[in-house]
């Protein structure tokens, strides 16, 4: 294979590369035997410790409600920050100034913030001034947290996505004699969605991953705080982590698949203007911290696309 | 209508942003050095390095930074008895810990940030180097690094200010940061709007100007192709 | 174009998924928990779920523990079968709340009855008299607070129980802190923490765990008095009247000293007799 850094390998870097690989695995093996050393010292290894997850109970009394919960609180943010980050990137991009600088600063401001202190807040307002039950207040004020945040992502995503269609979209629909509105409405939007949807769908790794403030913090009984309650059950804090962490995994995982899915789908795709933001722009696959981050170097990808 | 930041005093209210800072400071460069390492095994010729950069950067990236945090203290310190050379110390392990956890899933992300960089470079340019006989190491710094360097500064940026809002997970392993004292704070005065706004503007004020300055450099040095 | 109709389905699915679970959660609160007494009615009542002997969310979905077994007893007094109570959790940060705006009847939830929550709320009971105290490996060296100097002493974040320690006895001990106890027990079994500090009888329930069973040992320190009450929402003096009545029954029936015997027997934990009502011990 040939990259960038180097050159198709011959017989002496062929060997090379031999030695480096057993130097690794020895290095990996030796990791390993560490980790199962401690682990088995501290019986933490024990039958019974592990049991309880291939027991059908554990899951629905105590990690299946907090996933279902996790889920909830997740396509509820994602459904409400949607609308709202796509007003705002379009209010971003508008001719008037005193829509424009606004809509920025509320942009900037929420993605500024960690999403922890908005829960926090969000919490005790609610608390405050509203009339809800504990648990309603809980996932309110963990949707309100994740909702502020994230549409001030989505709505640099949505801007982003608008600009990198082609500019002759936009001179067509004018040349048609379109209104502003109506070019926006019916020839920016719909190409932009499309373009921007693995990105849309990324998002929704970072917010599963922040719903788990919301356990810690506030007491939400999402998936985190279900293993809490099964660990104060089967006194098994440790293996109870390993298990949370390997669910959290697998889901992110085929949400990220079916994002990356998505994007090779509408690269290939003939129909389209070819331009996408890959899911990769967002915080939940590359280049931006899980809980914050926010769109890395969309302009770049714009750059190259925008031809 | 400050008064009461003053009746805090383990922490108060700027030593709590200093610990931000110092937490930020610290695993930021921490992960650049974790994030280069494994950005180098990603792009090695070693196929079980790549494989292993990759399964790294998959795993952690998908996992909640609380379970990590948490784990740096739960299994770590407790399972594995890595006291970070803090052992009579809790709450400097706890904040040492925490570092841990913080350099650990951010150079993840650094990792991909300089992947991404590197690929930015067109395999020509790497090629028409070699074509006139350039070394291995002269095509890196002449050719390569210089670029993809331009091309990640604002990745980079970005992982900057996840970073710096991401360290307030340290408060659920009892690390003295802001989020910390807010959440105490929130607890027992009445003022729970003028607490948020300080927080808030706590946090506008160590992100927002590094993200306009880093935003700004990278458009600067952006390399135009 | 085939995305289009993806996309269309994946939105679908989405608003069915959210719909589903929107109607799930939604159907459970219909079930309203104001009214006096029995009749087809429910009646919510908040305890911990996560205090093994106390309050404990057991695998097959039903409660365990003596803060649940009490709330039984004062709830059939009120009129209301085991079957028409509904047990909510309720964390320590959110019991006046939850009073305060009628999520639950009353809370018996390792509730200490002290002067700035009874601003807030009112209190029947006590109905069990604990203590701070120190849970220590069963071979540990540590028998007074002032061993704890230079020792690392685990509690929850946010609990004042650890923070008393350092503050009135032991000045350099270190202080740990986790979300919940069971991390702290689990510190405490690998020899990471020398001493867990909560109350006694949260303690003790924690050490009679199966996975635990004779490794730990309560210190017997009574660093304070818990007199655990049961939460009544402020001003509700007709239901503080009736659960104190009930608690008294409990006890001169006998009811409570086998609820005592049931569920801190296993611990070994050596409680002190029933407190008189109104009595508490400051």
């Amino acid at each position: 294979m040939s990259s960038v850094l180097y050159d198709a390998p011959g017989p002496r870097a062929k060997r090379r590369n031999v030695i480096l690989t057993v130097v690794f695995v020895v290095l990996l093996a030796l990791l390993a035997w560490w980790l199962w050393r401690a682990l088995d010292s501290k019986n933490q290894l024990e039958w019974k410790l592990w049991e309880p997850f291939f027991t059908s109970q554990a899951w629905t009394t105590y990690l299946l409600p907090g996933l279902a919960n996790t889920l909830k609180a997740m396509g509820l943010s994602m459904v409400i920050a949607l609308p709202l980050g796509a007003l705002f990137g379009i209010a971003r991009l508008s001719d008037h100034v005193w829509v424009r600088i606004p809509a920025g600063a509320v942009v900037e401001f929420f993605r500024a913030i960690p999403v922890l202190l908005l829960m926090l807040f969000a919490n005790e307002v609610i608390a405050r001034s509203f009339e809800v039950t504990t648990e309603q207040r809980r996932l309110y004020a963990v949707v309100t947290g994740l909702v502020l945040y994230n549409a001030s992502v989505l709505a640099e995503v949505v801007r982003a996505g608008i600009l990198a269609l082609p500019k002759g979209q936009t001179e067509a629909a004018q040349a048609i004699g379109l209104r502003k509105g109506q070019t926006m409405s019916s020839i920016l939007l719909p190409q932009a969605v499309t373009v921007m949807l693995p990105a849309i769908v990324s998002q929704l790794v970072v917010i599963v991953k922040d719903t788990a403030l919301g356990g810690v913090m506030i007491g939400f009984t999402e998936l985190l705080s279900g293993r809490a309650t099964l660990a104060a059950v089967y006194a098994n804090p440790v293996p109870s982590f390993v298990v949370v962490a390997i669910i959290y995994i697998i889901l992110n995982f085929i949400i990220t698949s079916f994002a990356s899915w998505l994007e090779q789908r509408l690269r290939r795709g003939k129909k389209s203007t070819g331009a996408v933001i890959p899911a990769a722009a967002v915080g939940g696959t590359t280049a931006t911290g899980g809980e914050g981050g926010g769109v890395p170097g969309l302009g770049t990808y714009i750059d190259k696309k925008d031809t | 209508m400050f008064d009461f930041l003053s009746n805090y005093n383990d922490p108060s209210f700027l030593g709590a942003f200093w610990t931000t800072v110092k937490l930020t400071v610290f695993s930021a460069v921490g992960s650049l050095i974790l994030g280069t390492l494994l950005a180098a095994m990603r792009v090695s010729p070693v196929p079980l390095m790549r494989g292993f950069g990759a399964v790294y950067v998959n795993v952690v990236r998908n996992i909640p930074l609380t379970v990590i945090i948490v784990f740096t203290s739960l299994g770590l310190a407790d399972i594995f008895r890595v006291t970070m050379g803090a052992s009579g110390d809790v709450k400097l392990q706890a904040f040492r810990l925490a570092l841990l956890g913080f350099v650990a899933y951010t150079a993840a992300f650094v990792c991909e940030a300089l992947r991404s960089g590197i690929n930015t470079v067109p395999v020509g340019q790497a090629e028409a180097a070699r074509a006139i006989g350039l070394s291995f190491s002269q095509v890196l710094r002449i050719i390569v690094l210089p670029q993809a360097f331009r091309a990640v500064i604002g990745p980079l940026a970005n992982v900057l200010i996840a970073l710096t809002k991401n360290t307030t997970v340290a408060a659920a392993i009892g690390v003295a940061e802001a989020a910390y004292l807010m959440k105490g704070m929130i607890e027992k005065e009445a003022q729970t709007l003028l607490i948020g706004a300080i927080f808030a503007f706590g946090f506008v004020v160590l992100t927002l100007p590094t993200g306009l300055f880093l935003g700004w450099l990278s458009k600067r040095l952006a390399v135009k192709r | 174009m085939k995305l289009r109709k993806v996309s269309a389905a994946a939105a679908t699915a989405l608003v069915l998924a959210l719909t589903a679970t929107a109607c799930g959660g939604g159907d459970k609160d219909d079930n309203s928990s104001d009214g006096g007494s029995g009749g087809g009615k429910k009646i919510k009542i908040g305890i911990k779920y996560d205090q093994p002997g106390l309050g404990l969310k057991e695998p097959d979905g039903t409660f365990s523990g003596f803060d649940v077994d009490v709330a039984t007893y004062v709830a059939k007094e009120l009129g209301y079968e085991p079957n028409q109570i509904e047990f909510v959790e309720t964390k320590s940060a959110d019991r006046e709340n939850a009073l305060a705006r009628g999520d639950v009847k009353f809370i018996a939830a390792t509730y200490s009855i002290n002067d700035e929550r009874k601003k807030l709320v009112d209190f029947a009971g006590p109905y069990l008299l604990a203590h701070q105290d120190l849970l220590v490996k069963a071979d540990s060296k540590i028998a007074k607070g002032t061993d704890l100097n230079g020792k690392t002493l685990c509690s929850v974040t946010g609990s004042t129980s650890a923070e008393n320690v350092k503050k009135d006895i032991a000045p350099k001990a270190q202080l740990k802190e986790y979300g919940g106890y069971s991390e702290c027990i689990a510190g405490l079994q690998s020899g990471a923490v020398d001493a867990v500090t909560t109350d006694d009888s949260i303690l003790a329930g924690f050490a009679a765990q199966e996975n635990y069973k004779g490794q730990f040992k309560l210190a017997g320190l009574k660093l304070s008095n818990e007199n655990y009450g049961i939460g009544v929402k402020k001003g509700d003096t007709a239901t503080v009247d009736k659960i104190n009545a009930a608690l008294e029954k409990m006890v001169s029936d006998g009811a409570w000293e086998t609820a005592v015997k049931e569920n801190f027997g296993p611990a070994n934990y050596k409680n002190e007799p029933a407190p008189k009502i109104g009595n508490i011990v400051q």
